[in-house]
């Protein structure tokens, strides 16, 4: 048998119909469902008399519009819109019968972080979810991929995509990350090194010491970012670590179907002379806390660089440059960390997970927010919110300063009343820096919690090494 | 969906790269539940001040180019989130085709659902596209898909390469869940195979 990447083994194992040309029906394990994209998805099926083929695999819950504040469950602390896409959901739920988290559930949270941490998200299956961030399940080894609502109306159909195959792509990171030095730096780099087109048309599967050495949180950060370098997925193969996170999960295989469960997961891994239609590698020792300066996330610098010229880049990019520095207000050559920060935001589906907020709480601890900074948590999901308050950690940043909040994908696109005012500007832990992604004319410097924790305490962007005891400088 | 045919018209260009799809259409339009009235929005933020004034230097604010039905974009046009209310919001604004260098995945797969075009060149061509998108409301280009010739308003012809299903699809107008229905037996040898093999699927 010719030797396998982790990518081939589990299309191959998901391939329900060939076409001559290649194009493929690829059976789907898991369809992830938000309020956002799905209402017309729904809409189709009535129109035409469809139902859902397989609500069992179907796992609904409200994330993108629903409200942080704690007094959410009043109906009047959403838009009449908002509301109307959330009751849409509800109802569809219902009506469908799939699987629901609504707002009032301690479970809810952003579908990113459901799915795994109810255990719905396992080795080697297909995951999809009408939202590009679905790339974080890539974590456990499955491939997971954002879909556009006519998907999610195929899926919901027919549980199948039509899908080509994309070509594989290794990106290695060898070595020891230094203290500091986060999943979410990792993530960065690597779209600073291959740019946001850098992954088009491949599915990336990340390996290499410092990938292994990262928990299932971390990998799952990893992952999330892979869209944004351009890749239809990202993908690290299952080891301990996964089978540990996985294991005792409330959707996780029991029992002999565990055992069976294990030992094909067991194989999910890429033969040693698998082909790779592209490499990159990136050592780890070298990688710094970065943060982006720009409105593109491959726009990544080291927090010790300066504002790059737009003259310093090639083609289009020029231009693009240009029009970024406008419009974060930034000069060619200012240090990144002279730019003073309004607000933090740590939260999103890429850094919202318990592992997040005990990386910023060990920053904050004793310590308080600058004074006239905005600062808010939005743990990533209900139970993400309870294990924190029940480690201390939301008293640490509740006296820091914090606002502790509830659970949902808040300021990271906001959608809900989490925005950004014209020209403020926000260390956010979140994954786009687009213009007005944040709010109307916001700016955005993405960052690791570390990292955002830090310039809450300073009030300017800042290197989180420069805040760690020496104890933690050398661990 | 309509057919997808041969026509003639308006370019506008966009040279601008990593377009993204919070771009096309911001966050405050996607909280509809239709599909339909989006085109009033495309590129919203560019396009209008916040007291819902045109910006009159966007592009397709400019006479020339208020009835475009093809884009000339640069480098990977419609990156970011996976939001179909972009191609929707393109589609209802009267674009048919875009073209550039490279595509994000899901909103190239988007377009194709909605009975759009992406067209991806090299960038010589995309630059002499472009070019002639500059000339305003005359850079009226054809786009025949049957023949894969996008033609310049000075009869330059030039040709793509377009995957044969998807081509077929938008050519006749067809329905993907209404194809795949058609191989529900396949779906269900696959479901029956896979419960057997994967049981805590």
């Amino acid at each position: 048998m010719s030797p396998k990447t982790l990518y081939d083994k589990i299309w191959d194992a998901h391939v329900a119909d060939v076409a001559d040309d290649g194009t493929s029906l690829l059976y789907i394990d898991r369809h992830l469902v938000h309020e956002v994209t799905s209402p017309q998805a729904f809409e189709g099926l009535r129109l035409t008399g469809r139902t859902v083929r397989a609500p069992d695999k179907t796992i609904a819950v409200p994330d993108h519009n629903v409200p942080t504040t704690l007094d959410r469950a009043n109906p009047a602390t959403m838009t009449e819109e908002s509301r109307i896409q959330v009751e849409a959901l509800d109802k569809n739920a219902k009506d469908f019968g799939i699987h629901y988290y609504p707002v009032n559930d301690v479970r809810q949270g952003i579908v990113h972080i459901v799915g795994p941490e109810q255990g719905w998200t396992l080795p080697g299956m297909t995951v999809v979810c009408g939202d590009s961030h679905t790339a974080t399940h890539g974590a456990f080894g499955a491939l997971a991929h954002g879909i556009g609502t006519s998907e999610v109306e195929h899926v919901l159909a027919t549980q199948t995509l039509i899908q080509k195959k994309s070509k594989n792509m290794k990106v290695e990171i060898t070595g020891k990350l230094k203290p500091g030095v986060t999943a979410k730096d990792i993530t960065l780099a690597v779209i600073g090194e291959t740019g946001t087109a850098g992954g088009t048309g491949y599915v990336i599967e990340y390996c290499g010491e410092a990938i292994r050495d990262l928990s299932m949180e971390g990998r799952m950060t990893v992952c999330n970012m892979a869209i944004e370098g351009g890749a239809r997925a990202g993908l690290i193969a299952p080891d301990e670590k996964t089978f540990d996170y996985v294991r005792g999960r409330p959707h996780a295989p029991k029992g002999a179907q565990w055992e069976q469960a294990m030992e094909w997961w067991k194989t999910l891994y890429s033969d040693d002379d698998a082909h790779w239609d592209k490499v990159v590698t990136l050592k780890g020792e070298e990688i710094a806390p970065v943060v982006t300066w720009g409105t593109s996330p491959e726009d990544v610098l080291p927090i010790s660089a300066v504002v790059p010229a737009p003259e310093s880049f090639k083609g289009g990019k020029v231009e693009a440059a240009r029009r970024a520095l406008d419009y974060m207000g930034l000069t060619p050559g200012q240090k990144l960390t002279d730019i003073q920060i309004d607000t933090v935001f740590i939260g999103s589906c890429t850094n919202g997970r318990i592992e997040d907020l005990r990386a910023a709480a060990a920053i904050l601890k004793g310590k308080k927010v600058k004074d006239g900074m905005r600062a808010m948590v939005v743990p990533g999901s209900g139970l993400v919110r309870a294990q924190a308050e029940e480690e201390g950690i939301a008293d640490i940043f509740k006296e820091a300063g914090f606002e502790w909040r509830m659970a949902g994908c808040s300021m990271c696109l906001a959608m809900n009343p989490d925005q950004l005012s014209e020209g403020e500007r926000c260390a956010s832990t979140s994954n786009r820096n687009f213009e007005g992604r944040q709010g109307y004319k916001g700016r955005t410097h993405l960052v690791s919690p570390a990292m955002a924790a830090a310039a809450a305490i300073t009030g300017h962007l800042t290197d989180v090494r420069e805040l760690m005891t020496d104890a933690e400088a050398v661990a | 969906m309509d057919k997808f045919e041969t026509f003639t018209g308006v370019a506008a260009p966009m040279p601008l790269v990593n377009i993204d799809t919070d771009m096309i259409i911001p966050k405050e339009f996607l909280k509809t539940i239709k599909r339909t009235g989006l085109g009033v929005h495309a590129f919203d933020e560019m396009r209008y001040d916040r007291q819902g004034n045109e910006i009159p230097d966007f592009v397709l604010n400019q006479p020339a180019y208020r009835n475009a039905s093809v884009l000339v974009a640069g480098d990977n046009f419609g990156c970011g989130s996976s939001r179909e209310h972009a191609p929707w919001a393109l589609a209802d604004f009267g674009i048919k085709v875009v073209v550039s260098t490279s595509f994000a995945d899901i909103f190239f797969n988007n377009c194709f659902k909605n009975g759009m075009l992406p067209i991806v060149l090299p960038q010589e061509q995309v630059d002499i596209l472009m070019k002639d998108a500059e000339k305003g409301e005359n850079a009226r280009q054809t786009v025949d898909l049957e023949a894969q010739t996008i033609t310049t308003s000075d009869g330059e012809v030039i040709p793509f390469e377009v995957d044969a299903f998807r081509k077929h699809c938008l050519l006749n107008g067809l329905d993907d869940i209404g194809l795949t229905m058609e191989k529900v037996s396949s779906i269900e040898a696959f479901e029956k195979q896979s419960a057997a093999a994967r049981p805590w699927v």
